[in-house]
Order: C-alpha cells, then structure tokens, then sequence
C-alpha cells in the first residue's frame, strides 16, 4: 500500500484495494491512510472516490438529492449495468419513492411494535444463556451470535420453518454483491440461484405467519400504503438486511467484551450499560463497513470537485474512529456517548432496523452478564470475509458462571 | 444566543447556552446530560431523547411533524399532552427560556 502523489483536481489518489483479503485482515492501518491523505480521496484500483473522515462520511449521507442511492449503493453503477437482483424497493431508492416504502418500514419496525416483541427476545436471549452454561466450551459464533437471532428473527417475521438455513448463505450474497467484481462477489452471485429462490417464496403474503413483520408489510397493501407486487420485495429487505447484520453486531459485541475483561467487569456491575455495550460495539466494529452512493451532478465536498455519476465510497467503519469526532476512538469504551456514530449509517437511509437490532444486543448482553462472570478466549479467532460485512467465522471461547 | 434549562428527574435543573442551529437534543448531548440518549444521532427514529416540555411552552413550538407523533407512542416513559421528541425542537431565539423536564427513562 502506497499513496502514489499524484493529486489531479487536488484530490489524492490511492492505490489501496478495500475488498482485497489482506485489508480485511486488518483494515485499521489502511483507513488511517485514507482519512489522512485528504478529506476527499480516490481510489484508482476501482475507480471511484472514497471519503473516511467522519465529517464527509456524515456530510454525504444526509445530502441524498446529490449523493444518491437509486444508482445502487455498491459499486456497480445500476444506470450502466444491469443489478444482480431487482432492487431493493427502500435501500436502493431515492425520494420521493423512497420516503413511502421507508413510511411502511418504520410503522411496522417502530417503538411501539418493539414494546411486543421484548419479553419474548429476553426469554430467548435466557434461554441461550441456559444452552451456554450447560456447554461452558463453544464458539461464540455459531453457538450465540447466530443462534440466538435464528431463534427469535425468522419467527418474529412469520417465517416458515423449513428452509431457514437459506437465510446467511442469502445475507452474505447481498452483501458482498455491494463490492466490485472480485471473486467474493463473483462466486457468491454464482452460488446464489437456491437462495433467491427461497427468498422470493418466502416473502409471499401465504407463506408469513399472522402477526409477524412480514403480514404487517403485507397488511399495508389494505392500507393502500403500497401495492401488491411491492409489498413482497420490502419483505425481502428485512430478509436481507435483518439477519447477518445482527448476528455481526452481537459477534462484534462478545468479541470486545471477551477482549476487554474490564469493561465486561462494569457491565457485570450495572446491568444498565447493556444497550451502551452494545451500541459502543456497533461504533468500534462497525458489522455494515462502506456503502457506495452515486453522484447526480458535479459536486464539490470539502474542496474537491466530483463529476456527474460518479462513485463514492463511504468508510462508515473509519469515520467511527475518526480522531477528529471521537475521543480515544480506538478504544473500547461502554460508557462512551455514542450518539451521532455512522455504524447504522444517518439521514434518510440510517437503519430502519435499528430498533431490532438494538433490542436484541441489549437482551443478550444482559442475560449473558447477568449470569456469567468471566469469558475467555481459548484459541485464535478466524475471520469471515465479505465485501461489506465485518465480523468472525469463529470465536472459541469458555465461560465461567457467576 | 438563547439560553434554555433542562429539569432532571431528580427535580434538579439546569440552565444552559445554545449555539446557532442546534436542536434541544444537541444541546442537552452536548452538555453531557445523561437523560437524553438520543440512540439515532438525531435522525428521527429511536424517540430516547423524549421531553417533557413545560406547560408555559408547549403551544409556542411549531406543530409536531407525523414522524415524531407515530414515534411519541413508543416512548419508554409515559406519553404525555407535553411530550416532544427534543431533536425536532430547533432552537431559535423566541425559544429563549425554555424549560424542558427530562423524564426518568429513555429506553
Ligand atoms: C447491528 C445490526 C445492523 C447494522 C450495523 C445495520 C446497518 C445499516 C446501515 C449502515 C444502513 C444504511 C444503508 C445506507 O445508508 O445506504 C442500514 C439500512 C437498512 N437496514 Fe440495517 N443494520 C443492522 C440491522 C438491521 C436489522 C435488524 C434490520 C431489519 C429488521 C435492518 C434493515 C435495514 C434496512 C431495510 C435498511 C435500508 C433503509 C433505507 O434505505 O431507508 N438492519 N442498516
Ligand atoms: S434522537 Fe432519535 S428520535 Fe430524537
């Protein structure tokens, strides 16, 4: 890695790869690279511009109308190249289509319905706690991270049993089909035909239990909020984008607190700075890493002017650790204010699952700390690689009981 | 630049200094007070920066937008007549004086 020096229109360009494997190994050296080469920088490998620091990050989040989404919001420019899958009714939308289907989205993931859904995400979380301390031994990968949104997720969308081990092989495609042509996507798209296809079944009206987020999608076609054929392709969005961003945020979560002995000594001793843990964890790992936007007309950020239909990649996971917004930004810090940190992205577009997500890590985290007083890791966690998302394949750990 | 207080659970209350621009969930962040979580940055779509917002002033602020009155009813503390979410509060210099009671749970 190099930073080449040659600046045209006073933007630096970089020759760093940020899909390449040995940037995932350790990605932290590389975004300092980038926040401090310039405020605006560009990424020869791929073509495209890039911003980490935190101030450009937020700025291009929150300005929609030049910064768009429609044009998908990974590499592939949807305006050249034809998208992988029909796209995604929310994500990759702009307004005004955007704010109806996102309307839909809020009302049925909002406070209230999170009031529902609570005491039966805290049985469950229990009930994991229970399964771990029979174990002692296990990955907290397989074993916790995944297992305990497996168990509440899928039924509090209405899913069917069968089938479900569809479910991260399809997240993993998503997400890595946001990267550019390297063999993650490749292969994952080439493997993908099963999942789709289980997915596109699964969001029909028949095949959602009654009560659950997806027949709460469903029922708003009654409304006349969103038509028939629309209504199945939002489903599709919780499916995606509900899952594996979960099972990385509370992998993300155990893999600080096993790391950070004295900062899981303070959640032990006040339970209350579970949901700050959880949240802290989202800012430090940052399981959704970049998202691309595309530019609707010349634009100057911070000094640099960028063309018309363009690229821009936004580093969420650098600017969580930009010095210039973040005290101590590498250090894990559960009574961290973390307000206004990029981890769920802000504006129009910032996490509209963000309730669930909080909900469940909040859950986890007080059950776990609840009954467990130490989490050792037994031997060398491996990584899980994909385009976007950031998180472990497994974490060998043992517990002691409180 | 106006200067507004806000009331902790405990009965006790502060009064502080805004800057140009920033919503009463800004200023109350941005002065450390823990009884505002504001989980979404602001966003509009967490309601843990709920307030309780003083009887002499709760018709002076412009009308609820139907964002913040859906996300109202999922406050963790009680919905009141008074309640406002605080990061749609703009400071502006007819609020100067405002008094916000912040309630006993955000989440
Ligand atoms: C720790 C867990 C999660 C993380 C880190 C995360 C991260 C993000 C980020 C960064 C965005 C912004 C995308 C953009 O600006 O282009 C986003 C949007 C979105 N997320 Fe999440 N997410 C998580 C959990 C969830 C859950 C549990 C759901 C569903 C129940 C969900 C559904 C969505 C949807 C549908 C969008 C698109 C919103 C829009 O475009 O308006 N996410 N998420
Ligand atoms: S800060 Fe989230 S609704 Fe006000």
């Amino acid at each position: 890695m190099s930073t080449s020096g040659s600046v045209v229109s006073g933007v630096p360009h970089l020759d760093v790869d940020p899909f390449a494997m040995d940037f995932f190994a350790d990605p932290y050296p590389t975004h300092e690279v980038l926040r401090e080469a310039g405020p605006v920088v560009y990424l020869d490998k791929w073509n495209a511009y890039g911003v980490a620091r935190y101030a450009e990050v937020h700025a291009v989040l929150n300005d929609p109308a030049t910064f768009c989404s429609s044009r998908g919001v990974g590499l592939s420019d949807f305006k050249k190249e034809t998208p992988w899958r029909p796209p995604s009714l929310i994500l990759e939308a702009d307004p005004p289509a955007h704010t109806r289907t996102r309307a839909v989205l809020s009302k049925v993931l909002s406070p209230t319905a999170m009031k529902q859904v609570r005491d039966r995400f805290a049985a469950a979380a229990e009930e994991r706690v229970d399964v771990l301390l029979e174990k002692r031994s296990f990955d907290a990968i397989a074993d916790l991270a995944e297992a305990y949104p497996l168990s509440i997720f899928p039924d509090a969308l209405g899913l069917k049993p069968e089938g479900r081990e569809h479910l991260i092989p399809y997240a993993s495609v998503v997400f890595n089909a946001f990267g550019p042509p390297n063999r993650l996507r490749q292969e994952a798209i080439e493997r993908s035909a099963p999942h789709q296809a289980y997915v596109a079944e699964q969001c029909q009206r028949e095949n959602l239990a009654p009560g659950g987020f997806g027949a709460c999608i469903h029922a708003q076609v009654d409304e006349g909020a969103i038509t028939p054929t629309e209504a199945p392709l939002l489903v599709r969005s919780l499916l995606s984008a509900g899952l594996d961003t979960t099972v990385n945020g509370i992998g993300a979560a155990v893999y600080c607190l096993a790391r950070f002995p004295e900062q899981w000594q303070r959640l032990r001793e006040d339970l209350s700075l579970a949901r700050g843990a959880f949240e802290e964890a989202v800012r430090f790992e940052c399981p959704v890493q970049t998202f691309f936007r595309t530019t609707t007309r010349e634009v100057e950020l911070s000094g640099a002017r960028i063309g018309e239909g363009e690229k821009v990649l936004m580093f969420l996971a650098a600017a969580n650790r930009d010095p210039r917004r973040w005290d101590d930004p590498d250090s894990y810090d559960i009574t961290r204010r973390t307000s206004g940190h990029v981890g769920f992205g802000s504006g129009i577009h910032m996490c509209v699952g963000q309730l669930v997500a909080r909900l469940e890590g909040e859950v986890m985290l007080t059950a776990l700390a609840r009954r467990i007083a130490k989490i050792e890791i037994t031997s060398e966690p491996k990584r899980r690689f994909n385009n976007t998302l950031r998180g472990l394949d497994s974490l060998p750990v043992a517990i002691t009981p409180a | 630049m106006p200067t507004i207080s806000f009331v902790h659970p405990d009965g006790k209350s502060d009064r502080v200094e805004t800057s140009d621009g920033e919503s009463a969930m800004q200023v109350a962040t941005r002065h450390g007070f823990d009884g505002i979580l504001a989980e979404c940055g602001g966003n509009a779509m967490c309601a843990t920066c709920h307030v309780y917002v003083d009887e002499n002033w709760i018709a002076r602020l412009p009308a609820m937008a139907e964002d913040e009155d859906a996300l109202l009813d999922g406050t963790a503390a009680a919905r009141l007549p008074n309640s406002r979410l605080s990061c749609q509060i703009r400071i502006t210099p007819d609020l100067d004086g405002l008094v916000l009671k912040l309630p006993e749970r955000q989440v």
